[in-house]
């Protein structure tokens, strides 16, 4: 140690205050990290146990392949304990008629396993992003290339997708209700005319009624596209602007048209960007309970989405009702707490994350694929 | 001013008293240029920033169209004798005629092959062995193809900045324009590959009608067969290149060029 030092450290007040600020901010970080830690780790503690199980192959899977039904529990008069799906139960009891029932409990949507959810909200999910990703990259296209940054009506337009991405989303759901639900267009025979219609009139040997869709995929996933589009505009028109202006310049300098600069010079490079704003919208229409609970979902449901295209055909399917992972959760979790339902709601809620993160993951591996070939 | 009997050969380009406006015509950013640019040569556009030199480059291809408040205020441009802001012209087929190169080189970050063959695919040329060989024959003509023959489906950023730049002076002749614009073309580049893109606008010069907007007073002396010097808006002189740089007939273009402003 040199005394003489004049670059010493110089301990003063100024320091301590320095450090006490430093520290708040750490704290502050590490709440956050604590916070994540805390819900990841109960979610797989709790959850992972209905997932794996002891003997091979390791993995639960009627958990995967059967829909949820109703868990019947009870003892026999020797104390052993049953449990299984009501339907199982019926058959176990008239094969084994000697022994007695005790305590018999019933609980709703307990048994079984998640497949119809995790359809449902796959088909949901899948839907709405084709129709979001389709009008949300249009409009963005339209906003960013063919109007001027001064052009006072585009942007009111920019003020009202600003205001829309902050509606709640109760409020998008009574609209989807009040419009997909009960007043969207629909051909429909005579006999299937329903007297809630606003107008019908006759056309192709039935009816063209404003009836709605009822509770449907198509209602669930067009309120759920609605919601998302101005989050995916947002992006998406961000992700056009951040294509270099040489590239444009480039193109018509080479007599390009307008579409054909933005078809070949700028939507391609914009690519990651537009999967960045997929991924965005992903997650938050996977999480959204509200709009689908009042437009798409029903809490048990015996058919598999993809058995009534059989059945009923490309309008059968769309028209369906369906399952959801969301509202599957919301439902367990308005179930009494209980030893029995527990596997299940803190099954459901892992995979749930998984299935969205797994979305989220494949959006973003192909973003940095993209990524990787096109540096400039 | 303007000598006329220097120019020899006929102008392809003929700009006469034009005034252009980047705010719907309140101040003007071009004040009444009178300019001829003849046939297979070369004129380089020189002057201080601001003058008005690259506004009046892009006022050539009609790249101005892309500012929504530019307006031509006066006067005419006449390119292969026809008025190119006429009501019944089409940027976009004007542009086909009259290339462009950038201050910044800006190739697409696609391969070389499809750097080249961008202006052809986009006026509905599919033929792979029209595309083959415009890409060869422009890649020749800008003096590239030796440097890039084994690797012309690579990307093009993996090219040096020199090499990118010559890249799209390639992609701009793939179309065979008539007139070749090049704003500061080597204003990115170091010495070496400016002296390349140099000798590639000499060589150039056979085929094509060359306007260069430049910085470098030793650049539009080394390249251009004319020089046309430019303050704030206005043309201050225009002559043979020769005579600009040894006999300069208005006081504000000697003390440009002898370092005294700008």
């Amino acid at each position: 140690m040199n005394a003489s030092n004049p670059f010493a450290k110089k301990k003063s007040l100024f320091e301590v205050k320095e450090r006490i600020q430093l520290n708040l901010l750490r704290l502050a970080c590490y709440t956050i990290i604590g916070c994540a830690i805390f819900i990841f780790s109960d979610i797989v503690v709790k959850g992972a146990p209905t997932f794996f199980k002891a003997e091979a192959p390791f993995v639960n899977t009627e958990f995967f392949t059967k829909s949820p039904e109703i868990l019947s529990v009870w003892h026999d008069q020797d104390g052993v304990k049953y449990s299984m799906t009501k339907s199982d139960a019926d058959v176990w009891q008239t094969e084994n008629p000697d022994l007695q029932v005790i305590d018999l409990h019933d609980y709703a949507a307990s048994g079984g396993g998640i497949l119809g959810p995790l359809l449902g909200t796959g088909l949901l999910v899948v839907c709405c992003m084709i129709l979001a990703l389709f009008i949300g990259v249009s409009a963005a296209i339209y906003l960013s290339e063919y109007c001027g940054k001064h052009d006072k009506l585009m942007n009111l337009v920019r003020l009202s997708i600003l205001n829309l991405a902050g509606v709640p989303s109760i409020v998008f759901a009574l609209f989807g209700w009040g419009i997909f639900c009960h007043m969207a267009p629909i051909h429909v025979s005579v006999s299937e005319l329903s007297d809630t219609t606003l107008w019908a009139f006759p056309f192709a040997g039935g009816y063209i009624s404003f009836q709605g869709w009822d509770t449907s995929l198509l209602a669930g996933a067009c309120t759920l596209a609605i919601m998302v589009i101005p989050v995916i505009i947002t992006a998406c028109e961000e992700s056009l602007q951040a294509v270099p202006k040489g590239f444009r310049e480039a193109s018509y300098a080479l007599g390009a048209t307008q579409w054909q600069t933005i078809r070949k010079a700028v939507l391609p490079f914009a690519v990651p960007g537009v999967l960045t704003a997929t991924v965005l919208g992903i997650t938050r229409v996977a999480g959204e309970t509200a709009p689908i609970m009042l437009t798409a979902t029903v809490t048990e449901k015996g058919n598999l989405p993809f058995n009534t295209i059989v059945d009923e055909g490309v309008w059968g399917f769309f028209s369906q009702s369906v399952q959801a992972l969301p509202f599957h959760i919301y439902t367990l979790s308005k179930l009494p707490a209980s030893e029995n339902v527990k596997p299940m709601q803190y099954g459901s809620i892992f995979a749930f994350l998984l299935l969205v993160m797994g979305f989220a993951l494949i959006s973003i591996l192909l973003r940095n694929r993209i990524r990787k070939k096109l540096k400039w | 001013m303007v000598d006329q009997d220097s120019y020899s050969k006929s102008a392809l380009v003929d700009i006469k008293d034009l005034g252009f406006s980047y705010n719907q015509g309140k101040d003007e950013t071009l004040k009444g240029i009178h300019l001829q640019c003849p046939e297979k040569q070369v004129t380089s556009f020189i002057g201080p920033s601001g003058c008005g030199k690259s506004t009046l480059l892009r006022c050539l291809n009609r790249m101005n169209d892309l500012v929504e408040t530019a307006k031509i205020t006066r006067g005419y441009i006449n390119i292969l004798g026809q008025d190119i802001n006429a009501r019944d012209v089409d940027p976009i087929e004007l542009r086909k005629h009259v290339g462009m190169v950038f201050q910044k080189y800006n190739p697409f970050p696609k391969s070389i092959y499809d750097n080249v063959a961008y202006g052809l695919r986009i006026q509905g040329e599919k033929r792979k062995s029209v595309l083959d060989e415009a890409v060869e024959t422009s890649l020749i003509g800008s003096a590239l193809w030796d440097e890039v023959k084994d690797r012309l489906h690579s990307s093009a950023l993996g090219l040096s900045g020199g090499q990118q730049q010559r890249l799209c002076i390639a992609r701009a002749i793939a179309v065979r324009p008539k007139v070749i614009l090049m704003d500061e073309p080597c204003s990115a580049l170091d010495p070496i590959a400016t002296a390349k893109v140099e000798e590639l606008i000499l060589q150039l010069r056979e085929d094509y009608t060359i306007v260069i907007v430049t910085h470098s007073m030793q650049q539009a002396s080394r390249v251009s067969d004319h020089t046309a010097f430019f303050y704030l808006g206005e043309l201050v002189e225009a002559n043979t290149t020769e005579n600009i740089f040894n006999n300069p007939q208005e006081e504000r273009t000697e003390h440009y060029i002898s370092g005294r402003f700008g």
